[in-house]
């Protein structure tokens, strides 16, 4: 029983390097060890199986988002895949306690260089800046956020630079749960939503 | 049948029918060859197995009664008032201009006039029953030919009363004869008119009452008592008995039981028509063929030319496209069984001597006989020649093709189909074989190829064995199942992309072992629905969202039915549950919206805190 599962979204997939290269690597390891969901695939049509997504987070311990950065935040499917599985009374609220215990990781590339991500670059923030809705996501879910795994200047790495990237990735998806980092990583902090506090429209 | 047991008959002719008409087939002859070779052998000519070919001919006419039956279900009233003008303008063109030549001809050689004109009149008709027949075992009866042929065929049939009526009058010269003509207008009248009444008033509440006794042999019995019951009124008046059928069957074209009468009555037709056609062969009296084979010859290829001239003319008048001149002109140009009713007539009535008669009669058999054989050698070398000349661009397809796809048909589906593709880069090998749509879609500059898909070695020819895609877009259920058929079953490495007219066709496509099959009005459909919420205060967005979930629904639904697809009563009871299943989901969807106090632009309310 697969215990991790992999959320792979690009909209080219083809025209990818890295992503590319990702998904096939985390779909080679098979079924029995990570289950690998290609949302573009799945989805051609941005209509996601609301009741089939949340059966696959719900097998899962580990969930990986992996992505490109597509104007300092996800592609368009990704999050639409957020906005809807992730629903209340479901994912969070009152009674929403699906994915409570678990663990996000982010496996995200960018294409411009790490040094871009400087105040001084066109960047202009640390890469570190844009991750709060990230961890903020997996807070309110009750979920661990684990430390990202990032490549940057993604057009330009070379082909041995990508094969060690891909060797890490499959063998952290491998040997999940025994991460270093779970250890010191605290348990999620309870962001109980109120039942009230849900926004009127009218 | 000289042995008097209906068991032997049968069993000579099915034998004869089973053995002769695969052999023909075979050979690539088609199957009237075979039925009339059959006949040929086991009539008084051949093995002597049968010595009375009239009876069963008379008996077998009846086939070509419920061919024109079928024929008339497929002709809505509507058509069959926009095909007025070919029928009477056409029609009459034919058999006058085909009557008035012969007779002159005849006249000329020195033939008495009542003679010539009986000759000239029988000769001039055409056989219905190969006509119809290869047009549809060729899939021609849709095209613009296809409808000259019946056009013209029908407008025979109608001439059929006048001509018979004619005869006491060449007999005898009795000029009291015309007041009884009128009262016996009179009646004929009556009938029809009685059966367009009956028809429209009465048979489909019948129809409707007998289905409902749930018996279905009941059923069919009704079919064929409807059919023997039209044709033996109009026989009692001395109508043609194949034109009230036709009648009958094109006042029950717009009926729910159109389907169930076609089903129940076709099997009986394929039967009475083979017969028909044994029989004919059987006919033929080879002792007056072998006495004067010159005369025979003559009058055969006498009356062929003389009629293809006419016929030829009209062609370039109407005009038909050239490629489908020849089946037009060879169709047309035979004679016909209403040949033999009026040459034995005449020789009853004493217009014509007996020898006369039945050396008549086998000309008009031999030329039927020829049909056939005529229309194998103009596809060998009349059509590739004809494709040659003005209209190069419409030969069948014949140079093998390598594009990566092959598209089925190029009707209103099969043209979206291949201009996304185009536009895209991709140019499909792209086959219909109708010419005239053909010929105009050439105009817009589109490679289109002349072909049958049914056909394996055009499939072949269209690069099946190469291709990786085969576009279904063939809009004949039939046909299109027989491509399925064929292409799974000889180049299983060819994906197929079809397109089902309705869901018994998307089931039968499944079961094929297809999966790639839309359902043909699903998508418009959905828009259209969408448009209606969008009118009625939805959002555009989430009335798109509600399409498309539906539309996951209904081809999820119609998945988990395909095992039960054939159990009809379980099929609907799985359609009623699924369509509640839907309105509950929907429903319960409302309310929890309703709850939550908020419809964002999604169904399912999103985080946003």
């Amino acid at each position: 029983m697969a215990d991790v599962l992999v959320l792979a979204a690009h909209p080219h997939l083809a025209s990818s390097r890295v992503n590319r290269a990702l998904t096939l690597a985390a779909t080679a390891l098979g079924e029995r060890h990570v289950e690998t969901r290609d949302l573009y695939e799945l989805y051609p049509d941005y209509l996601i199986d609301i009741d089939a997504e949340q059966a696959a987070l719900s097998r899962a311990r580990l969930v990986v988002w992996q992505h490109p950065i597509h104007w300092y935040s996800m592609p368009a499917l990704m999050k639409l895949w957020v906005d809807e599985v992730l629903a209340f009374g479901w994912a969070y609220g009152p009674g929403g306690t699906a994915l409570k215990g678990k663990d996000l990781w982010l496996a995200a590339s960018t294409g411009g260089p790490e040094d871009s991500y400087r105040p001084q670059s066109y960047n202009r923030y640390f890469f570190d800046a844009f991750l709060p809705p990230y961890e903020q996501t997996a807070m309110l879910c009750g979920m661990r956020f684990v430390p990202p795994l990032l490549l940057h200047g993604a057009h330009r790495v070379s082909d041995a630079d990508l094969a060690r990237h891909a060797e890490i990735y499959t063998s952290r998806l491998l040997s999940y749960p025994h991460w270093p980092e779970l250890v010191e990583l605290d348990a999620a902090q309870p962001c109980d939503v109120p039942a009230e506090a849900r926004p009127d429209d009218d | 049948m000289e042995h008097g047991t209906w068991l032997t008959g049968s069993l000579i002719y099915l034998a004869a029918a089973v053995i002769a008409v695969p052999l023909a087939r075979l050979l690539g002859l088609g199957s009237i060859i075979g039925y009339l070779v059959a006949g040929i052998a086991i009539g008084p000519w051949g093995l002597a197995l049968v010595t009375d070919p009239q009876q069963i001919l008379n008996f077998a006419e009846f086939g070509v009664v419920l061919m024109l039956f079928l024929v008339g279900l497929e002709l809505e009233p509507q058509r069959l008032w926009a095909l007025r003008k070919p029928i009477f303008g056409w029609g009459s063109v034919q058999l006058l201009g085909s009557a008035a030549l012969l007779f002159g001809a005849a006249a000329l050689a020195g033939v008495a006039w009542p003679l010539a004109l009986v000759a000239a009149l029988g000769l001039a008709m055409s056989s219905t029953a190969i006509g119809l027949s290869v047009l549809a075992e060729r899939n021609l009866m849709a095209t613009t030919s296809g409808q000259s042929v019946l056009s013209v065929m029908l407008l025979q049939d109608v001439a059929a009363i006048p001509t018979l009526a004619l005869l006491p009058l060449l007999a005898a010269a009795d000029v009291h004869a015309s007041s009884s003509a009128w009262l016996g207008a009179a009646k004929p009248l009556a009938v029809i008119a009685a059966i367009v009444l009956g028809g429209r008033l009465l048979l489909r509440p019948a129809l409707r009452w007998i289905a409902n006794s749930r018996t279905p042999e009941i059923f069919t019995a009704a079919s064929l008592l409807l059919v023997v019951a039209t044709a033996a009124l109009m026989h009692a008046v001395g109508l043609s008995m194949a034109l009230g059928a036709f009648l009958a069957g094109v006042l029950l074209a717009e009926s729910e039981y159109r389907r169930e009468l076609e089903t129940d009555i076709e099997p009986f037709k394929g039967l009475l028509l083979g017969l028909f056609f044994i029989a004919v062969g059987m006919a033929i009296d080879f002792a007056v063929v072998l006495d004067s084979p010159l005369v025979i010859a003559t009058v055969v290829f006498g009356f062929l030319l003389v009629k293809a001239v006419v016929l030829w003319a009209m062609a370039r008048l109407m005009p038909l496209p050239p490629l489908e001149w020849p089946a037009f002109i060879i169709l047309l140009a035979q004679g016909g069984e209403f040949g033999f009713v009026v040459f034995q007539s005449a020789a009853g009535a004493g217009i014509i001597s007996k020898p006369i008669s039945s050396l008549l009669v086998a000309a008009v058999a031999i030329s039927m006989l020829l049909t056939p054989l005529l229309l194998v050698a103009a596809a060998r070398w009349w059509v590739p020649r004809l494709a040659n000349g003005r209209s190069s661009q419409i030969a069948e397809i014949s140079e093998a093709q390598t594009a990566p796809v092959i598209v089925a048909g190029f009707g209103r589906y099969g043209q979206v189909v291949s201009r996304m593709l185009y536009a895209n880069g991709i140019t499909p090998t792209v086959l219909d074989h109708d010419a005239e749509q053909i010929e105009a879609l050439r105009k817009f500059g589109w490679r289109v190829f002349y072909g049958d898909a049914t056909r394996l070695d055009l499939l072949r020819t269209a690069g099946a064995a190469s291709a990786r895609v085969l576009v279904l877009a063939i809009d004949d259920v039939e046909q299109s199942l027989k491509v399925a058929t064929l292409a799974r079953e000889h180049f299983p490495n060819l994906a197929i992309v079809a397109r089902a007219r309705n869901v018994q066709h998307y089931f039968k496509l499944r079961e094929l072992g297809i999966t790639l099959v839309e359902r043909e009005t699903l998508d418009s459909s959905l828009m259209s629905a969408r448009s209606v919420l969008g009118l009625l205060g939805w959002e555009p967005h989430h009335a798109r969202t509600l399409a498309m979930r539906f539309r996951r629904h209904t081809v999820r639904q119609l998945e988990e039915m395909l095992p039960h697809a054939r159990d009809e009563a379980r099929f609907i009871a799985m359609a009623r549950q699924g369509r509640q299943q839907l309105e509950e989901l929907f429903a319960q969807e409302r309310q929890s919206a309703q709850r939550a106090r908020r419809e964002g632009w999604s169904d399912k309310p999103p985080a946003d805190s």
